[in-house]
């Protein structure tokens, strides 16, 4: 069962911390909920009394993942998701930390809220959660919220989750404030008007569903905006989830010039494209929506290259009541925390990606970006560790997915690779037997 | 023309969900059974029996007078029990979702249901839960496939034949199951596509329907054989897609002026309802070159194929 915190070795492992590019066979011996050291021969020196010796028989040993963007339904809709089901999902999915989204209700709009989710999630959850809090208060795009208190509470960065802020006064003042107190503010950038009764990428395959498109000016016009307005204010800003090679072209533009901006792309748009959709699949109904086979390509190529910061899961649990409709009237979103990673390591497996780009997006970069103390195995970080066998082939069944809701979009999927250990703080919160 | 033994034509499948998927065999089969239904309905005694003892539920999300009137005729001049259901839209603000009403329906056992829904790809959705037959009477802007049927029969008695005529369709592309499922049949018998309309009426991607784009009448009916209009779904338009409507017709209204871009004798023909005024003046619609009448009456020869080919292949049929 899972242990409590008896010093942990985890032994014969190829260790990869991106931190600090190391990719070793060796052991990694955590202590106190804390990494003590990664490096050759820990166990033939002799470890502690009482420690779990774990042979990993060569299994890869790297950070936990921290999953900058998941909606979870705690407060509000815990019948989609609570923070303790979400946890479950996340520590089976090798998620040690999770940034949860101001979406519910209500809005994580005010300290007492952050409050709540946090102790909430020390009460129920298996895995670390931070949320993130709102931008304007109520998710209205109006009104800034008090990004001071908010922080100082334990928010983490600041976005209307799936909302677009369209005022530009708005995102302005929010940039200029937020840069005093070093907060992050994490943006959503899709147009509403030119997203419009949109439901799915435009082009060729939207016009033979008779599906109306959603162009992706749509998200690059919100990001050059954004863009524009960071270099006015020189603001921290994060592009929560670009989908696209012309939003790839103003980041670029914009990082070049020294600006303080960074993205994430989802895992859907990453191991998906529009053509997945089929006939009407609504679990692969997204926002932004999955992009054509080119667009999808070149984000990998821009996640390799480092334009492009993170990988998150974008983790929405839908129900049957919001899934199972006509795809137009179905609620955007698919789950994905518990196969971020495992969908990731396909793309490893086909040659597209190396592990330690994909590692380092999932855990160091986004740790990074959020100022939190995981995402490496650095001696004193916290034992935060995950051991994957990337090998290991096997079929998704979503009656076996530990997230309430069941609308992923690799139903029934073959997969390569699972996370056979999950350890957050030094204890073992998931073990594949 | 050559005669194959017709009336022993099976649409060897469950459903009639749109034209896609269907071989130019089948499309053949059906258009050369509702000729002899054309036949069959122009007598005084209209009555088959070969849907005898089938129950058959009009399902309609949506209001239609056409169509659903037509499909109850179809139905029971082939002798089934006609059911028409009307759901509003208030009975699914009561929460009772499109599977609901499936899983509802589903338990009177109907043979054959015709159902007509507002969103693309509910058609499909709602047959994946039901046990009987399915006909596809028009799911959002994906396909409505006895429209593309009847009118493909109507053009072939006119013609004699559907392969190598130029087929302009004009106006609202952007919302029409009409003009897709039109695009896929006419294509698959041999036939050229062109859709004539301005840019914001056009989906991105149409191109790569296998169809000729234009954007203005003169160039859009140049050599065409066939003008098929298109209603405006002023309900659908909930963007500016056009300034108004009287520029609308002044560029894109089909008048005996731009009719005359056409090939001479060129056939005329609107699915209904028709927007006198808007997309076509009365002088045309009710012209010597319009056949939109008898795209009715095809409609209902169409439509009792349809049936008769699914009901062959029926448990028991």
């Amino acid at each position: 069962m899972l242990s409590d915190r008896h010093p942990i070795l985890l032994a014969n492992a190829r260790i990869i911390d991106p931190s600090r590019d190391l990719d070793i066979t060796g052991d990694l011996l955590i202590a106190d909920g804390v990494i003590r050291e990664a490096k050759k021969g820990i166990g033939a020196a002799g470890v502690p009394e009482g420690t779990d010796v774990v042979d990993c028989r060569g299994k890869l040993v790297a950070p936990g993942l921290v999953d900058m963007r998941a909606f979870i339904g705690e407060p509000g809709a815990g019948h989609r998701e609570t923070l303790a089901s979400a946890s479950q999902a996340a520590a089976a999915g090798g998620v040690t930390t999770i940034i949860c989204q101001p979406d519910t209700s209500p809005a994580i709009d005010n300290p007492a809220t952050v409050d709540f989710v946090l102790r909430r999630a020390r009460d129920t959850a298996i895995v670390h959660v931070h949320p993130m809090a709102a931008l304007t208060k109520g998710l209205g795009g109006q009104e800034m919220t008090e990004i001071g208190l908010l922080k100082a509470a334990g928010a983490v960065a600041f976005t209307d989750g799936e909302k677009t802020v369209e005022n530009a006064q708005v995102m302005r003042r929010a940039l200029t404030y937020a840069r005093d107190f070093g907060a992050l503010i994490v943006h959503h950038t899709e147009d509403k008007n030119l997203v419009g009764d949109g439901v799915m990428n435009e082009g060729e395959f939207a016009a033979r569903l008779g599906l109306l498109g959603v162009p992706k000016a749509a998200e690059t016009v919100v990001l050059e905006r954004d863009l524009r307005l960071v270099a006015l204010t020189d603001g921290r800003y994060h592009a929560a989830s670009i989908t696209c090679g012309e939003s790839l072209e103003v980041l670029r533009r914009a990082k070049d010039d020294g600006l303080n901006v960074t993205a994430s792309v989802s895992i859907n748009h990453l191991a998906l494209n529009e053509n997945d959709i089929g006939p009407y699949r609504t679990f692969l109904k997204m926002s932004p929506p999955l992009r054509a086979e080119d667009d999808r390509k070149l984000m990998v190529d821009a996640l390799s290259n480092g334009l492009v910061d993170v990988v998150m899961s974008d983790h929405n649990p839908q129900d049957v009541e919001t899934k199972r409709l006509p795809f137009a009237e179905a609620a955007p979103g698919a789950i994905g925390l518990e196969t971020m990673l495992v969908a990731g390591l396909r793309l490893v497996h086909n040659g597209e990606l190396d592990i330690k780009v994909l590692l380092r997006a999932m855990s160091t970069r986004p740790a990074e970006l959020l100022g939190l103390s995981g995402g490496t195995l650095k001696s004193g970080a916290p034992a935060d560790v995950i051991v994957i066998d990337p090998e290991v082939p096997w079929l998704l069944d979503p009656a076996e997915l530990k997230s309430k809701c069941k609308n992923t979009p690799f139903d029934e999927a073959r997969m390569q690779g699972r996370v056979l250990r999950t350890i957050v703080g030094g204890r073992t919160v998931y073990e594949y037997v | 023309m050559n005669i194959a033994p017709k009336s022993s034509f099976v649409l060897s499948r469950r459903h009639l969900l749109g034209i896609e998927g269907l071989s130019r065999e089948e499309i053949l089969g059906l258009l050369d059974l509702a000729e002899e239904f054309v036949a069959l309905n122009r007598q005084i005694e209209k009555k088959r029996a070969s849907l005898r003892g089938r129950t058959q539920i009009n399902l309609f999300f949506e209001a239609s007078t056409r169509t659903q009137s037509s499909f109850e005729l179809a139905g029971k001049r082939l002798g089934a029990d006609v059911m028409n259901m009307a759901v509003s839209q208030s009975a699914m603000r009561k929460g009772e979702t499109l599977i609901d009403t499936a899983i509802t329906l589903n338990a009177m056992h109907p043979d054959i249901l015709v159902v007509r829904h507002h969103a693309s790809g509910a058609v499909e959705l709602l047959a994946s839960k039901l046990d009987c037959s399915v006909i596809n009477a028009g799911d959002g802007a994906h396909e409505h496939p006895t429209q593309a049927l009847l009118d493909a029969l109507t053009i072939r008695r006119n013609r004699n034949r559907l392969e190598g005529l130029l087929v302009a369709i004009c106006g609202d592309i952007t919302h029409s199951r009409v003009a897709r499922s039109n695009i896929l049949l006419l294509n698959s018998m041999g036939a050229r596509v062109r859709v004539v309309a301005p840019s914001t009426l056009l989906p991105v991607g149409i191109e790569r329907l296998g169809v000729e784009v234009a954007r203005d009448m003169r160039e859009g009916l140049a050599d065409a054989d066939v003008v098929m209009m298109l209603r405006l779904q002023k309900e659908r338009m909930n963007g500016s897609y056009v300034p108004s409507m009287s520029e609308y017709f002044h560029y894109f209204g089909l008048d005996e002026k731009k009719l005359a871009y056409a090939k001479p004798g060129a056939l005329v023909m609107h699915p209904g309802p028709m927007n006198r005024g808007v997309e076509i003046d009365s002088a045309v619609a009710d012209g010597a070159q319009s056949v939109i009448r008898e795209q009715v009456e095809m409609g209902v020869a169409v439509r009792m194929a349809v049936l008769e080919a699914l009901s062959r292949n029926l448990p028991n049929a």
